[in-house]
């Protein structure tokens, strides 16, 4: 559905260059779910840009629902739906006009469009507010409409920026309830970007990581978990018996490191032990064995932040160290 | 949360060309006149202002210039098609500061991402902006009627088509301005005010270009905003000759210069 080569985006502004999108390779199959996670600014916006022909590429090659997106954009713009990270409808149109114009611009006919704007209106909990100007709905209102917008000619490739933002939780658990579904009776295949780690864990199959402009990781969530973060293990020991047990600790834990907190004479280590809940039992026999019985513990299965701060070195949460 | 799909339509992949673009110009217009059907109250008023220009001006102008510079007709007869010229020079010079809004929000980019060929986001946008002249073209005609202006309804009916035309070029240079300047919205206004009261002035809308010096009227020449003037007081007089000519030329020239352009703007940073 989606194939991109060395897809490249650099912008410039006052002759600074910025390398928004360094050569991604992207291949999507039909049907796919794929989340793009990342920071801010680390070029989501702009890859999904050019894969919809918003923006053109600096170099490189994409081809868009067996479309070339340079070759023939209006081809691609007719294969695909894009809901942006802006809201979409216009300030000053009623929301029942705007979904009804928008499916008119797919080619729907009046009767097919409203029929539709009226379903999503009511899925999407708009129903009340379809005589409302845009510029008079919450932000949170304003989304769910972006998302009818885009629902609008039932694409088959459906492009998402940051769909969910905004958007309290029911209503988030809502969207995820249409874009499964939508994938389920139409198989339609669905790119979209998140901040949301949870999100991007529970819903995809498959996660991009990006980060200045570069793609670092793709894999499903659960594999990019138990190969690159691990589970976090926190055991601790009485002062007297860390010593029995730090090379053992040592050994077991990823890359070898080691973190080491001491108080009220109780040592805290901390370590990234993959595939934990298998290998903690035995840990926990060894520890006995060696004489340093645990005093407590603790096994955190990892997490999308945890695998990012794995590549990066920085954590994706708010204000997140670097 | 029962949600059937409707048709299909989006996988439908609509073939380009003269047709795909005069549909999309009347969606994208549609969506525009929204604004005016859903809030008439701007129209009557675009009503009101130029009848109140016509009433307080045009006595005036008769007065200080005398009859003789109108070539013996009414003031009124020589001075209602400069208004009607003016309105639509204001109104679809203003196309991309509509645009503006949409452009801060993710409206515009909305827009752009759905299959309207990119001709029509222009002419559509544009049209708008010239509709209302339809109606305030004849409201005015129609006022004038008792103060002496004779009024020839094909005649000004094809005269609002043809500045309609111009306004279309018009309108897309705005629209290409507002596109240029995003960001910094105060340029565009800077821009257009700047351009637009010089070339008021050297077409003679307000004033005979005739009783000014020689330069101006060697400049009006280079305007095309002279010709649609001439044409239309042309027109409004009912008449039909080289200067009504002159004046489509011009104003198609102006819609496929404003057209081109526009197309290149939009295309510049998308595809
Ligand atoms: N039109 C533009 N002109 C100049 N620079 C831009 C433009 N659009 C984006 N950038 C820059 O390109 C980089 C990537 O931006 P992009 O919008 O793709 O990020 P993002 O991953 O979507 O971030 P966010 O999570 O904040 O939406 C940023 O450094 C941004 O400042
Ligand atoms: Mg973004």
């Amino acid at each position: 559905m989606i194939h991109t080569s060395k897809l490249t985006k650099t912008f410039t502004v006052k002759k600074e260059k910025i390398q928004a999108v360094k050569g991604v390779d992207i291949d999507v199959e039909r049907g796919e779910l794929v989340a793009f996670l990342g920071p801010n600014g680390a070029g989501k916006s702009t890859t999904l840009r050019m894969l919809t022909t918003l923006l053109a590429p600096t170099s490189g090659a994409a081809r868009v629902a067996g479309v070339d997106v340079v070759a023939d954009p209006a081809g691609v713009r007719s294969r695909i739906g894009y809901i942006g990270q802006g809201n979409g409808g216009g300030h000053s149109y009623r929301v029942i006009d705007e979904l009804i114009m928008q499916g008119r611009f797919y080619g729907m006919n009046t009767t097919d469009a409203r029929t539709r704007a009226e379903q999503l209106l009511k899925s999407l909990e708009l129903e009340d507010l379809k005589k409302r100007t845009v510029i008079k709905l919450s932000g949170g209102q304003r989304r769910r409409m972006d998302v009818a917008l885009g629902l609008m000619h039932s694409p088959t490739l459906l492009f998402l920026d940051e769909p969910s933002t905004g958007m309290d939780p029911q209503n988030r658990a809502n969207l995820w309830e249409h874009i499964m579904r939508m994938r389920l009776e139409h198989g339609t295949t669905i790119v979209l970007t998140t901040h949301y780690l949870e999100e991007a864990d529970t819903m995809s199959e498959r996660v991009i990581v990006i980060d200045h402009g570069e793609i670092i990781a793709d894999n499903t969530a659960g594999r990019l978990k138990s190969d690159l973060a691990g589970d976090l293990l926190a055991v601790e020991v009485s002062a007297a018996a860390a010593a029995k047990v730090r090379g053992l600790l040592g050994r077991a834990a990823a890359a070898g490191e080691l973190e080491e907190t001491a108080y009220d004479g109780v040592i805290r280590f901390r370590l990234r032990l993959p595939d934990g809940a298998r290998l903690a039992p035995g840990l926990l026999k060894d520890m006995n064995d060696a004489g340093a019985p645990a005093l407590r513990l603790e096994l955190k299965p990892p997490t999308l932040d945890d695998v990012f701060l794995e590549l990066t070195g920085r954590s994706l949460r708010e204000g997140g160290k670097v | 949360m029962q949600l059937q799909q409707a048709t299909a339509a989006g996988t439908a992949v609509r073939k380009p060309g003269l047709g795909r673009i005069l549909q999309d110009t009347k969606y994208v217009f549609w969506r525009e006149m929204l604004l005016v059907i859903r809030d008439p109250f701007s129209l009557i008023f675009s009503l009101v202002q130029p009848l109140v220009f016509l009433a307080l001006f045009g006595p005036l102008l008769g007065a200080a210039v005398g009859a003789e510079a109108f070539g013996g007709e009414s003031s009124l007869q020589w001075f209602l098609p400069g208004v009607v010229v003016m309105i639509a020079l204001f109104g679809t010079s203003m196309t991309g500061s509509n645009l503006q809004y949409e452009l801060m929000t993710g409206s515009y980019e909305r827009i752009l991402a759905t299959p309207l060929s990119r001709s029509s986001l222009l002419i559509g946008r544009a049209l708008k902006e010239w509709a209302p002249l339809v109606l305030q073209g004849l409201v005015i005609a129609l006022a004038s009627i008792p103060f002496g202006f004779v009024f020839y309804p094909l005649h000004v009916l094809f005269g609002l088509v043809v500045i309609g035309v111009f306004g279309i070029g018009l309108g897309a240079l705005s629209y290409a301005l507002a596109l240029v300047t995003q960001g910094k919205e105060w340029v565009f206004w800077g821009v257009q005010q700047t351009l637009l009261f010089p070339l008021m002035i050297l077409s003679g809308i307000m004033l005979p270009i005739e009783a000014g010096p020689r330069w101006m009227q060697v400049l009006s020449l280079f305007n095309p905003l002279t010709y649609m003037v001439n044409a239309e007081r042309e027109l409004f007089a009912g008449g039909l000759g080289s200067d009504t000519l002159w004046g489509v030329v011009a104003a198609v020239i102006t819609a496929v210069v404003g057209l081109a352009v526009g197309v290149r703007v939009i295309k510049r940073s998308t595809l």
